[in-house]
């Protein structure tokens, strides 16, 4: 949804080459136009960091909006803090305490979104704390609150999408749910089950563990609900494609 | 501009030349050390950093203290992997930055270097007194060096006292617990052992009182 237009980039700084790469593959599947570098391994090859190589992967990774800078263990954040400081532009980057894989999908499928540079951060520390979403709707007057507008407690619109793809909400999928709703003044809530989770969050859409087959709800409140609604019922009868 | 040696630029790169012998010559102290607490590359690392140091600085030729000071710690920095790498090239950098144009050293300039240092490596690595690691020596080496400052010391005393309270705090790292760097990760097992990064502070801080009292 973003066009051709730049992302928020990301840079992967572990001590091992492989760990690097191995979780841009990763999240590169899900958000394959976010420009993403890895930056793992010490410059002779073994394990480690490299100053330069930090350095060098942030130039490469900021096409104009910035970069977010996740990174594995102990001496990376060192490395990774110290290149930062040293560019021209160090309020362009932003390095992020959070679990690396799951922060990196996080980060690169709010960068594919359109997310600015603080939106991206946020989505990679937010993995951390998060806890599982509130249910939208109150399942009873007991937490509602007496001064609630009553047009709050009205249910959201809901549609029923019937997963007919291969995987069902698995990785890909997942993230091309939250890209598609990514941008909208809406709150969208995809429900499995008795579970539920926050459209945009791709690692919330895969645990909820619909397989194909299986049918998930989808609920938006916001001025632009219904507008998030016919893209997500699109995306279903795309088989998410 | 009639200070002993030791307080122009070919003192200082010197000074940081010996500090090169002695980090070779300590290489195994400080790997065996390592080995015990950490992962065992700390002696390698810094042996590996200062001789890309002791090359680099004869093609540089650096003209001042401080941009001497700036190559040792740009070399570190591309050239040691590990903490060690980002954290004694901040305390490099720091103290260059403290040192200014000035082309030549004096106590008081010296005691500001040292305390930039260990600011440096505060900012860096977020570590506070006691958290067993090259804080514990570069704290009290501070204190130490302004208070010879205070005393009316030259540069040569102003380092060997620095160098003597680095020594002494890094033999006071041996019953600590470390709540920063690879040794945290071994909880109460890391008491018992003298830090390594302690210890490679306390010899550089000897390298150049040694050298200082030299020249």
């Amino acid at each position: 949804m973003t066009g051709d237009l730049p992302t928020v980039g990301l840079v992967i700084v572990a001590h091992s080459a492989k760990l690097a790469e191995g979780v841009v593959e990763l999240a590169g599947q899900m958000a394959p136009e976010v420009p993403m570098i890895a930056a793992g391994g010490a410059a002779e090859g073994g394990l480690g960091t490299d100053y330069a190589m930090v350095c060098g992967a942030l130039r490469r990774a900021d096409h104009g909006l910035g970069v977010v800078v996740l990174y594995d263990l102990g001496s990376a954040v060192l490395t990774a803090e110290l290149a930062v400081e040293s560019l021209a532009g160090p309020d362009r980057v932003r390095v992020v305490d959070a679990p690396l894989v799951e922060g990196a999908v996080a980060a690169a499928v709010a960068a594919a979104g359109g997310g600015d540079l603080d939106a991206v951060a946020a989505a990679a520390s937010g993995v951390r704390s998060s806890p599982p979403p509130e249910p939208t709707r109150s399942p009873g007057p007991a937490s509602v609150p007496e001064t609630q507008p009553a047009q709050e407690i009205e249910p959201a619109p809901e549609i029923e999408i019937l997963l007919t793809n291969d995987v069902g909400l698995h990785a890909r999928p997942a993230a091309l749910l939250a890209r598609t709703v990514a941008g909208l003044d809406a709150e969208v809530t995809v429900a499995f089950g008795d579970q539920r989770a926050d459209a945009g969050s791709v690692l919330g859409l895969l645990a909820l563990g619909a397989g194909a087959g299986d049918v998930i709800r989808v609920s938006a409140r916001g001025t632009q609900a219904a507008e998030a609604l016919r893209r997500v019922r699109q995306l279903g009868e795309r088989r998410f494609q | 501009m009639m200070g002993c040696a030791m307080d122009r630029v070919n003192g200082v790169i010197y000074a940081l030349r010996l500090a090169a012998r002695t980090m070779s010559d300590h290489r195994d102290e400080l790997v065996e050390l390592d080995r015990a607490i950490g992962d065992g590359d700390h002696g390698e690392n810094m042996r590996r950093g200062f001789l890309a140091f002791a090359a680099a600085v004869d093609r540089v030729d650096p003209e001042t203290p401080a941009a001497a000071i700036k190559l040792l710690a740009t070399t570190l920095i591309s050239t040691v992997g590990g903490a060690a790498g980002p954290l004694y090239g901040t305390a490099f950098l720091r103290a260059a930055a403290a040192l200014g144009q000035a082309p030549e050293l004096n106590p008081a300039l010296v005691a500001a270097a040292v305390r930039a240092a260990l600011q440096g490596v505060i900012a860096r690595g977020k570590a506070v007194p006691g958290d067993k690691t090259m804080v514990d020596a570069l704290s009290p080496a501070a204190d130490a060096a302004q208070a010879a400052v205070d005393q009316g010391a030259d540069v040569a005393g102003v380092l060997r006292a620095a160098a003597t309270a680095a020594a002494e705090g890094a033999r006071a790292t041996v019953p600590l617990v470390a709540r920063k760097g690879r040794a945290s990760y071994l909880g109460e097992r890391s008491a018992g052992h003298l830090d390594p990064g302690a210890r490679s502070t306390a010899l550089l801080l000897g390298a150049l009182a040694d050298a200082a009292a030299a020249r």
